[in-house]
């Protein structure tokens, strides 16, 4: 029989996994993985929370427990309370019950749930032709996510000032003035993926300011709370600010970093709305999205996250982990400018310690990573994001040295 | 200049600042039909209450069920201490391996020559949708599926918001609640070259009814002949008969008469894994050169769905699978699984009977599987409800998981007080 896949093109692979595999078949014993967003230890191996191995130990034990099915939006222990998480505990809108979620595969699944609420039932009923702005740049799955969901017109909106390594404000605040009525903004909660650049208070006031006077709607990404400042409450600002100026919006979580629990697919769509009656009938829409793409969602990590989350010690242990994670990842800011300077690497350097979370726009151009995989089997992105928590005491004169040669020689 | 939260939250009431709802339009959505029956079942408060709607075994008390190779497996798993990193975007590699011998068998030519892509998904649900993303993108010459009528409530709206559309062909016989075999082979003759057609491996649902070998071999012929890609949907493997491989059978046939199919698999039943969300999907490929292909494709559909699996179910599954003890000791919970499902068949007739019944409830002993069309009509299914607290779904179908040597007597009265 004739194949029916004979037509189908090899897809290229995608860059982040390639750049794990190809340093994985790397024999230089020297180097160093800058590459997927996974938190490591100082010895550069992954972490299991101590939190994580104590409420597992608590699972298994509970013979009460089983594996069958979820309700479609999921665990609603795990959803009530991951939602208090982002919105912190004393949340207007949830006293007002007017916040629901639904429980989702990842950070992935929360924004893959949202958009295709969003195309569904924004804006008009499925008006694919609704701009939904993702910044430049962005993780590089939002375009993909947003596209998949059936929306056409994906664009960038202005965000990262190569020439001074910052906040390009003015170009983010234009783009917002011009973008049409009722376009979609996906906006980093904190620790921008992938420049770790994020507005300040005041500049996120400003954003807001635009977003409620053009009726732009507001769709938060939270890969990352705890994990930039190592304080939860200080990480969910935005957010919070975002509420008390009384928008109806979408909050995407993931408890793969701060809770290291990446392969469980932890994620939760928080979705605040007018009131009661307008959320309920949002969740019921979004029951019928999720039947038709999983069903109902994995058990295991929100488990362990509700159980975590609604217990005061076990809760008091994992902000304490989750700062370790944090700090980790600070000193080694820290410590890479530190040694840059002492290098007197050209250019400047401070950005490495006013950037925030895992990533570090270094600046480097595609030809200097080039340089750095080919020549100093360090990965990094082609965009020159680093992964801080690749970073280790034992590497990270190394990677000093190597940043420090190729600048100097590859321009 | 950070203005404190905690002035702006005194300040105003948040819900003041908001004028209208974006959400004024959206209207209420219908509960699920199949998971909306668990939701009513657990409002009501008659002691006797009966959940048959969801496929969700249970044991001789009505409780849910963990095998014991799961709870071994878990403990073997525990005792390893993994870490909990990304899977690949196609999932734990031990894990797809196991899947698609389990349900190809271990010496197929397929597996040996590299020509199965087989990645892991989101259970059954995720197994059809990445299945259907992946037709709807690159079965370009046609648009239509063909399902067995009826069929599982969520093929259709899987299929449907994939883009593709539905059509179905002749499949169950209200009659004789059997195989419309004639039935079938007389719409699938008509069916346009290059459609896709589903097929259910075993234990069909809803209706329990299944061909038999020689009346696969003729649609398996007729398919051929008709030149139609075919789905077929495992949800059920070892379930259906107890016997792994007899319940493969139609879908090993099929491959061996030169069919390349695309299989979903799911071990939500067979494995007590329901809510780890455990399935895989595999397609058979010309050859090596062509999986790879489509592999490379089917990461494309899934990485800005979900990324990439979740581990805990896999794991389970693929140690059980992988560790002869633990293989042979599922292969005999699933077998007592099936077993205890035939007796409550043959339970229930045969109260049905002692009620006085006077239909013919034979088909409740021949149908197969966790389910049952018992052949209610919906004003029948509607008092049984609300008589008598038997929750079942519209079209008839009971889960036989449901029933227990406790229940049975009870459910013959409802079942005779509504028929007679």
């Amino acid at each position: 029989i004739m194949s029916l896949f004979g037509e189908v093109p090899q897809a290229t692979p995608v860059a982040v996994f390639k750049l794990s595999n190809d340093f994985k078949e790397d024999a230089n014993p020297k180097k160093v993985n800058l590459g997927v967003g996974a938190y490591r230890t100082d010895e550069g191996q992954p972490w299991v929370l101590p939190v994580v191995k104590k409420v597992e130990k608590i699972i298994v034990a509970d013979n009460s427990l089983n594996h069958e099915y979820l309700a479609i939006l999921g665990l609603p222990e795990f959803r009530s309370s991951a939602s208090k998480i982002a919105l912190g505990e004393d949340s207007p809108a949830i006293q007002e019950n007017r916040v629901g979620a639904v429980q989702c595969l990842g950070g992935t699944g929360a924004l893959k749930m949202g958009a295709e609420f969003l195309r569904r039932w924004y804006n008009g009923n499925d008006n694919t032709k609704t701009p939904v702005y993702v910044s430049a740049p962005t993780w590089e799955n939002h375009n993909a996510v947003f596209a998949n969901a059936g929306f056409e017109d994906v664009r960038p909106y202005k965000y990262w000032d190569a020439e001074k390594r910052g906040l390009d404000l003015d170009g983010f605040l234009g783009d917002l003035e011009s973008a049409p009525k009722h376009s979609i903004f996906v906006l980093h909660a904190c620790a921008h993926n992938p420049t770790g650049t994020d507005p300040t208070h005041v500049e996120w006031m400003q954003v807001a300011e635009v977003m409620k006077r053009r009726k732009l709607f507001v769709f938060f990404d939270s890969a990352y709370q705890g994990f930039a400042s190592g304080c939860l409450d200080k990480d969910a600002w935005a957010v919070r600010y975002f509420v008390t100026q009384g928008f109806e919006m979408f909050c995407a979580q993931s408890f793969s970093k701060n809770f290291g629990l990446y392969n469980e697919r932890v994620g939760n769509l928080t979705i605040v709305a007018r009131d009661s009656d307008n959320l309920k009938r949002v969740l019921s829409q979004m029951e019928k999205i999720v039947r038709v793409t999983w069903s109902n969602p994995p058990s295991q990590g929100a488990r362990l996250v509700a159980i975590t989350l609604n217990t005061p010690e076990l809760f008091a242990e994992w902000k304490d982990n989750v700062k370790t994670m944090a700090d980790r990842v600070l000193l080694m800011r820290a410590s890479l400018q530190a040694k840059l300077q002492a290098l007197e690497t050209p250019g400047t350097w401070d950005h490495i310690t006013q950037q925030i979370g895992m990533f570090s726009f270094t600046g480097l151009n595609p030809k200097q990573v080039e340089y750095m995989i080919k020549e100093r089997s360090i990965y990094l992105m082609a965009s020159g994001r680093i992964n801080m928590c690749g970073l280790t005491t034992k590497n990270i004169d190394y990677v000093a040295e190597s940043i420090h040669e190729t600048v100097v020689n590859v321009q | 200049l950070s203005p404190n939260l905690d002035q702006i939250l005194l300040s105003a009431k948040a819900s003041d600042y908001l004028i209208g709802s974006w959400w004024s339009e959206v209207q209420m959505g219908p509960p699920d039909p199949i998971l909306g029956v668990s939701e009513a079942y657990k409002r009501d408060t008659n002691p006797k209450k009966m959940n048959l709607g969801v496929g969700a075994y249970r044991d001789d008390q009505g409780k849910p069920y963990v095998l014991s190779c799961v709870r071994k497996a878990e403990a073997q798993i525990a005792a390893k201490k993994l870490d909990k990193e990304y899977l690949a975007i196609g999932g734990l590699g031990d894990f797809t391996k196991a899947c698609a011998k389990l349900a190809l068998g271990d010496n197929n030519e397929v597996i040996k020559s590299g020509r199965n892509i087989t990645v892991q998904t989101i259970s059954g649900t995720g197994s059809l949708r990445i299945g259907a993303n992946f037709l709807s993108r690159f079965h370009t010459e046609a648009r239509d599926v063909y399902l067995p009528k009826p069929s599982w409530g969520n093929h259709t709206p899987i299929f449907r918001d994939a883009g593709m559309q539905l059509k179905a062909y002749t499949y169950y016989d209200p009659k004789t609640c059997g195989f419309d075999f004639q039935g079938a082979l007389n719409d699938i003759s008509k069916i346009p070259e290059k459609s896709i057609i589903m097929l259910h491996a075993c234990a069909h649902n809803p209706t329990g009814v299944d061909p038999r070998p020689e009346q696969w071999k003729e649609i398996a012929n007729l398919v051929k002949k008709r030149n139609l890609l075919v789905f077929f949907d495992m949800a059920y493997q070892g379930f259906a008969s107890g016997d792994i491989d007899r319940d493969a059978w139609a879908v090993r046939y099929f491959i061996e008469q030169g069919h390349n199919i695309v299989l979903s698999q799911s071990f939500a039943k067979n494995m007590g894994l329901y809510g780890e969300r455990v399935g895989g999907f595999t397609v058979v490929c010309k050859d090596a050169e062509e999986a790879k292909r489509v592999e490379s494709q089917l990461k494309i559909l899934i990485r800005p769905i979900y990324s990439n699996p979740p581990m805990n179910g896999a794991r389970i599954a693929a140690t059980i699978l992988n560790t002869p003890d633990l293989y042979k000791e599922w292969l005999g919970e699933v077998h007592g699984m099936a077993n205890r499902i035939i007796t409550m068949r043959e339970l229930l007739v045969a109260n049905l009977k002692k009620e006085g019944s006077t239909q013919n409830w034979q088909h409740v002993i021949d149908q197969i599987g966790m389910f049952c069309f018992t052949g209610l009509k919906p004003e029948q299914v509607a008092r049984l409800t609300k008589e008598f607290s038997v929750y079942m779904t519209k079209d008839g179908r009971i889960s036989m998981a449901g029933v227990t040597s406790g229940n049975v007597g009870y459910l013959a009265q409802g079942i005779h007080a509504v028929t007679k």
